[in-house]
């Protein structure tokens, strides 16, 4: 065997295990990834029995929809998923404006204190909401702006316990995870060449007619991501709904956390084993929207994020 | 002709003025205001009143002499929370950069992976988080989130872990590295869920990498292991700030301190306490983010 077989065959044996390696790691990852999810929607299916059956390991003898059809009459499903629905995607298209106009904004003009300001974004993504979700209640609890409200009704208002605070934190630009949002535009549209507006200006194009015809059109990718992240968080989100004690008949995420109780005290099931059941039904039931969004989107997605310059 | 060219950019910058007005808007009102509020808050007692509205009372330095000395659990919450930052940002970092790399290499089924280590993303969700946990730990084989139901599995295999342990104790490996990587190891499931995005933003660094760096060490004779080291880890370097941060205020949103926060104002209705411990843990926060990522940036290769 001379020295130039032996060597193809070497670096074949090596390329052979580096492969071996990674399928071994990416699979086991793949598998803690997965395995926790495969496991609340093998368990949704099982009956009483298959609860307490120790030979019944992730496929149901006798597989039964009860628990699904408790869950979803005690979420009242397609009422709650559109709400959180509707609330979700309308709360994604105000951040995805109004954050893509400050990213815009930072990128592309000189003004003033610009570098001062865009320090501020850093430190609205470095501060935790949980230091100034204090203010922001008290804020809420008693609204007004500039003592106008107070002026004309005699008392501040109460915004508690409805959605509006969250759309005005939004509209503001403040909302959940805004500060990253702005970041992800502002690095975005710095990466875009400037060709592209000066063609539009020299065809007399207005400036709010180039940012939206032509500077979103061109910023696709960004918009994707920063639509599918708040979109996700959004329906997620538990804390700001928590903290502004919005309905849950608009937070699914948020209903979830007492359906076991519901269930408990209206049908009388006491065994906490069973509950659980009902729970990962539940569980089931809220995640298949986010599936389906993903699913639809995953490609965009991903290649979105990629693209869409998180790393400048 | 001058003056022409100072007013478009005077007029330039009201342009671009207006397209962050509401952002600054929303930041001086919610974010400045309530920050300020915060400390305001954290030096006074807050009761409020009962036709709405609240008053507060200046007690100086109180609520900090309180959560420090008398508070029950605060410093103990505070530090264990800074603990697990501190050991799982390193891990979450190599782990999410390790993994990057390997799913960087095109090979057959890679969209699909890539869709697979983003779930944890999607699903991010208290609800499904927690019955995530219980699956986790009902699943028979499967690994299991805390070390001592992984010190259990152990013995019942006949493996023994603490056998190794001792082995590497005799070593002379100390042993809070053992105990790092023992805990590592425990935590696994915990920091692949925590690190979706960070792995998206590796892979997304490690592309933007020319292929010709790559050519020219290539041609230069640099093994695989010179050229991570004198390539790709370099060009990678500066979005590991971005990864740092990210990582640093992630794993706080959703510590025990926010908890006991929430809990002291919501159910204790004891507001300026509160503020204090959201004050002291953000704080904490940002001068760790400081000292790290100036420690990063003196190291890192700016390549433009």
């Amino acid at each position: 065997m001379d020295s130039n077989t032996k060597s193809i065959i070497t670096t074949g044996f090596k390329n052979f295990m580096i492969t071996l390696f990674r399928v071994i790691v990416l699979v086991g990852i793949s598998y803690v990834i997965i395995g926790p999810v495969l496991g609340i929607v093998s368990r949704s299916f099982f009956s009483d029995a298959d609860n307490y059956n120790s030979m019944v390991y992730l496929i149901p003898q006798s597989p039964t929809l009860e628990r699904y059809k408790l869950a979803s009459e005690t979420l009242d499903y397609i009422k709650t998923v559109s709400g959180s629905l509707l609330y979700s995607l309308s709360l994604m298209v105000i951040q995805v404006v109004m954050c893509s106009m400050a990213g815009y904004g930072f990128a592309r003009y000189e003004f003033p204190f610009k570098k001062l300001l865009f320090g501020c974004v850093v430190l609205m993504i470095v501060v935790p909401t949980h230091t100034i979700m204090l203010p922001l209640y008290m804020t809420f609890a008693n609204f007004d702006v500039f003592g106008i409200i107070k002026m004309i009704t005699g008392s501040s208002v109460n915004l508690l316990s409805t959605p509006v605070p969250m759309y005005i934190l939004t509209f503001f630009s403040c909302g959940l995870r805004s500060g990253l949002y702005i970041y992800i535009f502002t690095q975005f549209f710095r990466g875009l060449p400037k060709e592209i507006e000066e063609a539009a200006y020299v065809d007399g194009a207005s400036t709010m007619y180039t940012y939206f015809r032509i500077m979103l059109r061109n910023a696709i990718p960004s918009v994707i991501t920063v639509a599918i992240f708040s979109m996700v968080w959004q329906y997620n989100d538990t804390f700001y709904a928590k903290l502004f004690l919005v309905s849950d008949n608009l937070v699914i995420s948020k209903k979830i956390a007492s359906l076991e109780s519901t269930i408990g005290n209206v049908y009388k099931i006491y065994d906490p084993n069973i509950l659980e059941l009902y729970l990962d039904a539940g569980i089931v039931l809220i995640m298949i929207p986010l599936i389906i969004i993903y699913v639809a989107l995953q490609k965009y997605f991903i290649e979105g994020v990629e693209r869409s310059g998180i790393v400048g | 002709m001058k003056k022409k060219k100072t007013s478009l950019t005077r007029k330039r910058a009201i342009t671009g003025f207006l397209f962050i007005t509401p952002w600054l808007i929303g930041f001086l009102w919610f974010y400045l205001r309530s920050i300020i509020m915060a400390a305001q808050f954290s030096l006074s007692e807050l009761t409020v009143n009962p036709g709405g509205g609240y008053s507060l009372k200046f007690v100086g330095l109180s609520n900090y002499l309180y959560a420090f000395r008398a508070h029950g659990t605060f410093k103990q919450i505070l530090t264990t929370s800074i603990g697990d930052m501190l050991v799982d940002v390193p891990l979450i970092t190599f782990f999410s950069l390790f993994m990057a790399l390997l799913l960087n290499k095109k090979f057959k089924g890679r969209t699909i992976v890539r869709a697979i280590f983003f779930l944890p993303v999607i699903l991010n969700s208290e609800a499904i988080m927690g019955a995530m946990n219980i699956a986790r730990s009902l699943m028979v084989g499967g690994l299991s989130s805390s070390s001592t139901e992984i010190l259990e599995a152990t013995s019942n295999s006949g493996v023994s872990i603490d056998y190794y342990i001792q082995m590497f104790t005799a070593l002379g490996l100390p042993e809070t590295i053992l105990v790092y990587v023992t805990g590592a190891v425990s935590r696994i499931s915990d920091i692949i869920n925590a690190s979706g995005v960070q792995i998206v933003i590796f892979i997304a660094a490690l592309q933007s990498i020319s292929p010709s760096m790559y050519e020219v060490a290539r041609i230069e004779g640099a093994t695989t292991y010179e050229t991570f080291w004198k390539v790709t880890f370099p060009m990678v370097m500066p979005h590991i700030i971005t990864i740092i941060v990210y990582t640093v205020v992630d794993s706080f949103m959703d510590s025990d301190v926010v908890d006991l926060a929430y809990t002291t104002a919501f159910t204790e209705n004891n507001y300026g306490l509160s503020s204090t411990m959201s004050l002291v843990s953000t704080v904490i926060t940002c001068l760790i983010l400081i000292l790290v990522c100036g420690f990063i940036q003196k190291r890192t290769f700016y390549y433009n």
